[in-house]
């Protein structure tokens, strides 16, 4: 009845329409995450109206093999005589949408695992974690084209094989994440209140780990795209005739002993997408973890 | 102590802080004045959020991060600390000004030893030698009456008990002699029992070497007894300033008379007529959190009427919340059982069925951690409307509105926001809304007033009690605050060591011939007489001389 907390009202009004708001926030962010965000837009352009942008067909033989850049192949064309530059815009596409499923995949299945780790307890989560544990204690890239030449190199097994290893480290990061979250008392009080495993993990702690999961996002993406271009180049990646960036590089990499700087093209584009992402992953990373400057 | 002769050590003018938040500098202190002598203490009270930390620490010339000092002047034996340099003010401070905080347990480094910790700042500022530190740390141990003080030092934080470590901390402010040393609510956290010998070391140290201090506080009846002069704060301003046996007895402004007044609240109602069978019975409970481990639980029996209130009193650690994590289901007791209204609960919660479940709900000491804060109010008080009681659209919006005005927020304002929109004590309100959603007979309430300002806790006994006489509710009100329980319980339970050592109906375990244990529980809070902690300290200074005699 007194209780001088109930009359004074509580900071600014939330009338402010939540599109402004996101204004707002792009506007304030620093150069470096504007630049970041600029560019995963361009590539998402691209790689949505490739089709449009290309030049040439995605694997149309249109000239000699290895001409140099001129008027009618901006840059060039490749060992079997394809235009470069349509080749990197259809890359983006392969290359960029592969990475992105991979990515969503282990994100579904090492969040889910980790989540539920968390909350169980007990041998469940001795099990997962040690099953883990023996995964990651393989080194990655080699572990993946063992079992890339053992299942064969189609785009399903790529994702499932890529998209379970960096599953491991998804899990790690969102079983931590979720610990935290899982001793506090809301958590306490959903299970006394009889609520069942996948509302306790869905509706009580994702919302609360969203944020670094978010980020994680973000960096698990590189890596999987990296990966995925690695192995492209080592022929056991996305296969031919698929444009695609890591596989592009080594077709065209002879060029480079001519002074022909063509396969530096798709690997600064892998390049710049990396450094775009990290930029934003790095001011989403600042803004969440409520480290706050010294004024 | 007069105050008049003595020299002039600091003198804060209107000190101005702000502090940045929501993309704005907003004030936190809007110009305060004062002025300390030497040797002497200057309570500062106030809620939170009235300023009291940002000035204690100010008064070192430190702004916490995200702060700043943007006016006035701060100047300390003639240096003005808004102006001077990182490095004068580094001299200054630890060795000429030192600093008590509110957690010692989370002030300590755990890596090293008590006494290395003391001499640190004694080596730091090139005062003395690692043997004059450490002899003199045992000295200032003794003289605090540490147990076994020649070695009590060599141990790590961890390996001495909260009280110890706070009077260690206070020693350890102490190792260079300041003329200064700020408190900041270093007696909060600690029992009562506790509290009373950690005050009276620091009144000992304060009056022995003459040192100054400001004492920060939200507990009056602490600050009655240590300050000369008290200084009331609100909302970074001073509301009024005078010698504490004045400020006490005569007041002058509304807002220090209603912060006097604020443990005025008893219960309205004589206790009801109680049905003859009861609600919830704890039956022979013991319990362990490792199997065959020791007891924390022990033989624990007593049981609650519906429409009554029992108050679980004791210090930490003498198994209050155990018997409320038995009663939940979240810990499984090695013996005995939980019967409500007639039937037996099974152990585990997982086995209880939804209905069982929704019969007893729980409020937390913590309501920032208690609701989730990605959770909108609506969904907070909704979820359990739906899951318990199957209500859907307008049914359900109509009942979150009842639920909303029961406690007495208004709905179309609060329903759509964040539990971080909202303060503390609305925080706790809501908390009592989700537990009332589910319609039960019996409520848990843990400590649920600790975290909360006495004007803001004040609302919610109020409100706990206004429901009660309404929905004919039973609580079990967990807490270590008696004034809580002699304003609100029917009935008493009191714990030591996880056994019950005395209970029955509050007025006649708060009236005597007491039991051993309820007494020194009862005689350890602080009362608002000035002379309090003299009288009890004199008190029982003679009767172990008494006990002496005897043997």
């Amino acid at each position: 009845m007194n209780d001088p907390s109930i009359q004074s009202s509580t900071g600014p009004s939330f009338e402010v329409s939540k599109t402004r708001q996101l204004v707002r926030v792009l506007l304030q962010a620093p150069l470096s995450a504007k630049i970041g965000l600029f560019i995963i837009f361009v590539y998402i352009f691209v790689a949505l109206f490739a089709p449009l942008i290309a030049p040439f067909g995605e694997s149309e033989l249109v000239g000699r093999k290895y001409q140099v850049w001129d008027d009618e192949f901006l840059l060039g064309t490749d060992n079997l005589g394809r235009d470069m530059l349509t080749r990197i815009i259809y890359g983006a596409r392969n290359t960029v949408g592969i990475a992105v499923i991979t990515t969503v995949f282990a994100f579904v299945t090492g969040g889910v695992c980790g989540i539920i780790a968390a909350v169980v307890g007990g041998w469940l989560d001795q099990l997962l974690s040690r099953v883990v544990d023996v995964l990651m204690a393989i080194p990655s890239l080699i572990f993946s084209m063992l079992l890339l030449s053992i299942f064969g190199t189609s785009v399903i097994s790529l994702i499932l094989i890529i998209g379970t290893l960096d599953a491991t480290r998804v899990f790690r990061i969102s079983r931590a994440v979720s610990l935290n979250v899982v001793v506090m008392d809301f958590i306490e009080a959903a299970k006394l209140r009889g609520e069942k495993l996948a509302w306790i993990s869905v509706r009580e702690i994702l919302p609360n780990i969203a944020a670094p999961l978010a980020a994680e996002f973000g960096l698990r993406f590189c890596f999987v795209f990296l990966t995925i271009s690695a192995l492209s180049f080592l022929g056991l990646g996305i296969q031919p005739p698929t444009a695609d960036w890591g596989s592009m590089v080594r077709d065209t990499a002879d060029l480079i002993t001519f002074e022909d700087y063509t396969p530096l093209i798709p690997a600064a584009a892998i390049m710049i997408l990396t450094i775009g992402v990290n930029f934003v992953v790095d001011w989403f990373l600042h803004k969440t973890s409520g480290l706050k400057d010294e004024y | 102590m007069n105050t008049e002769s003595k020299e002039v050590l600091l003198e804060v003018r209107n000190l101005q802080i702000e502090g940045f938040s929501e993309d704005r500098w907003h004030q936190i202190v809007k110009g305060v004045d004062f002025t300390l002598h030497r040797g002497e203490v200057l309570g500062l009270i106030g809620e939170s959020g009235a300023g009291k930390s940002t000035i204690g620490v100010a008064a070192m010339g430190y702004a916490k991060p995200g702060c700043r000092i943007n006016g006035g002047s701060i100047k300390f034996d003639g240096i003005d600390l808004v102006t001077a340099s990182d490095e004068q003010k580094r001299i200054l401070r630890g060795s000429r000004i030192a600093y008590v905080a509110q957690s010692a347990a989370a002030s300590f480094n755990p890596a090293h030893k008590l006494i290395d910790q003391f001499s640190e700042s004694l080596l730091e500022h090139g005062l003395g030698s690692r043997e004059q530190a450490y002899a003199d740390a045992k000295a200032l141990y003794a003289r605090i009456r540490m147990p076994d003080p020649d070695r009590i030092g060599f141990r790590y934080p961890h390996q001495v008990s909260g009280g110890q470590l706070q009077r260690a901390m206070t020693a350890m402010a102490l190792s260079c002699r300041p003329d200064l040393i700020i408190f900041d609510e270093p007696t909060t956290a600690l029992d009562v029992t506790t509290q009373i010998e950690v005050l009276a070391t620091i009144r000992d140290i304060v009056e022995q070497f003459n040192t100054a201090a400001i004492y920060i506080t939200h507990d009056l009846a602490v600050v009655a007894q240590m300050a000369d002069r008290i200084k009331v704060l609100r909302h970074g301003e001073s509301v009024e300033e005078s010698a504490t046996r004045t400020m006490l007895s005569h007041p002058r402004e509304e807002y220090t008379k209603s912060l006097w007044a604020v443990r005025s609240f008893r219960k309205t109602v004589a206790a009801p007529q109680l049905e003859p069978i009861a609600l919830v019975k704890i039956s022979d409970i013991t319990a362990t959190y490792a199997r065959g481990g020791q007891a924390v639980l022990s033989e624990v029996d007593f049981e609650i009427h519906r429409g009554e209130t029992v108050a679980v009193v004791g210090e930490s650690g003498s198994g209050k919340s155990t018997t409320a994590r038995v009663i939940t289901g979240l810990l499984r007791p090695e013996k005995g059982e939980i019967v409500f209204d007639g039937e037996v609960l099974p152990a585990d919660y997982r086995n209880r069925s939804l209905h069982q479940l929704q019969q007893v709900q729980m409020i937390y000491q913590r309501p920032d951690t208690a609701i989730n804060p990605r959770h909108k109010i609506r969904d907070i008080l909704g979820r359990p409307l739906s899951l318990y009681l199957g209500l859907r659209g307008s049914a359900r919006e109509q009942r979150l509105i009842e639920l909303m005005e029961m406690i007495e927020m208004n709905p179309k304002q609060f329903l759509d926001r964040l539990p971080d929109e909202l303060s503390g004590g609305q925080k706790q309100r809501i908390c009592i809304a989700r537990a009332l959603a589910a319609n039960p007979s019996f409520i848990i309430c843990d400590e649920v007033t600790s975290a909360l300002d006495q004007l803001v806790a004040e609302g919610i006994l109020r409100l706990l009690d206004q429901l009660q006489q309404e929905l004919n509710l039973a609580y079990m009100f967990i807490t270590h605050d008696l004034a809580t329980v002699k304003a609100i319980a029917d009935r008493v339970v009191v714990m030591l060591q996880g056994r019950i050592v005395d209970q029955g109906p509050t007025n006649e375990i708060f009236s005597p011939p007491y039991h051993e244990y309820t007494e020194l529980l009862l005689s350890s809070v602080p009362e608002m007489d000035p002379d309090w902690m003299d009288r009890i300290l004199a008190e029982r200074a003679s009767k172990m001389g008494m006990a002496a005699a005897d043997n």
